[in-house]
């Protein structure tokens, strides 16, 4: 059985992920505020039968990330499959934004999955197999008014992704982004009814996103069928873009 | 540790984790040309030693490395 790491897995999209990985690999899911929320997805996949455990992590820092892997070790495990999905916004007008609105975003949702990526790869390098799904956006392929530092963050992560994908091909693993559009989560309940009919008139498919819908597609490529996938950009968006 | 030990644990790690021909590697023998260990073969070896014997090997010490004599040299220095 693969062992798999989800951050930010106790909430939204997240959450969706270590739910649907839980049904056949091992899931650590990651938190950093929320234990109480972790420790229900959890419960949630042990209930069903499945096996998970918590583990706290704030990849925005170094030194938790280094932690939490090496209390993933001291159980017996090894990470197969990483989901970097933890981040977070700080909206604003590009010419009122603050360089720490900045630095904050771009620290968490891209400098993180360096620090989880890097110390992932060591045992995948080892085992010669590993996956690591990167949680994207459309924001980053598309842009969005507000939202210059979280886009920058978004994109980056595309570049990174297809250049690990480059170096590690080799040795079987492979490295792709999941690029969520307009998903129903507490990231975007604050978006109002008429925007949101707004999104909706943009869509090829007439509804707001699910996080199933995204989890669904992060488990197939998480799988050994989806070995001839990589440095790909899967836009889970209800046509958004096209 | 002798560098004939260091040799022949280097000698150990490339038969087992690169799945190099043993026969092959010599002190004399060049990384890249004779064994064709690819960048991240030569990572990869970097970082079990590492881990093994606790040491720092950086990038800067290791751009001057292309024999296995280089690198069994290079290891034997740090340990």
């Amino acid at each position: 059985m693969k062992t798999a790491l989800v951050t930010g897995g106790s909430k939204g999209i997240g959450k969706a992920i270590s739910l649907e990985l839980g049904k056949d690999c091992k899931v650590y899911i990651g938190y950093n505020s929320s234990k109480e929320k972790a420790e229900l997805v959890a419960k949630k996949i042990i209930d069903s039968g499945g096996i998970a455990e918590i583990v706290e992590i704030n990849v925005a820092n170094n030194n938790s990330v280094l932690t939490a892997f090496e209390k993933i070790e001291s159980n017996g495990d090894n990470i197969d499959i990483l989901i970097n999905n933890a981040g977070v916004t700080k909206d604003n007008i590009f010419p009122r934004m603050k360089e720490d609105e900045w630095q904050e975003i771009i620290q968490t949702n891209l400098t993180g999955n360096f620090y989880t990526s890097q110390r992932a790869l060591k045992n995948m390098i080892k085992n010669k197999w590993g996956r690591i799904i990167f949680i994207s956006s459309v924001v980053g392929i598309s842009g969005n008014k507000g939202q210059s530092n979280y886009a920058a963050s978004k994109a980056g992560v595309i570049g990174f992704a297809k250049s690990i994908s480059k170096e590690m091909g080799s040795r079987n693993i492979t490295s792709n982004v999941v690029a969520p559009g307009y998903i129903d989560t507490d990231m975007t309940s604050s978006i109002n009814d008429e925007s949101r009919e707004n999104i909706i008139d943009q869509l090829s498919i007439k509804r707001i996103g699910k996080p199933e819908d995204v989890a669904n597609v992060v488990a197939f490529l998480s799988k050994e069928e989806s070995e001839y996938i990589t440095g790909q950009v899967i836009a889970v968006d209800g046509g958004m873009t096209t | 540790m002798e560098v004939n030990d260091v040799f022949e644990k280097v000698k150990s790690l490339f038969v087992d984790e690169l799945g190099i021909d043993e026969s092959k590697i010599s002190m004399e023998a060049k990384l890249e040309e004779d064994l064709e260990i690819d960048s991240l073969g030569i990572v990869e070896v970097v970082m079990a030693f590492e881990d093994e014997f606790g040491i720092e090997i950086d990038d800067d010490e290791l751009a001057d490395v292309k024999t296995v004599g280089e690198a069994v040299n290079l290891l034997h220095s740090k340990i």
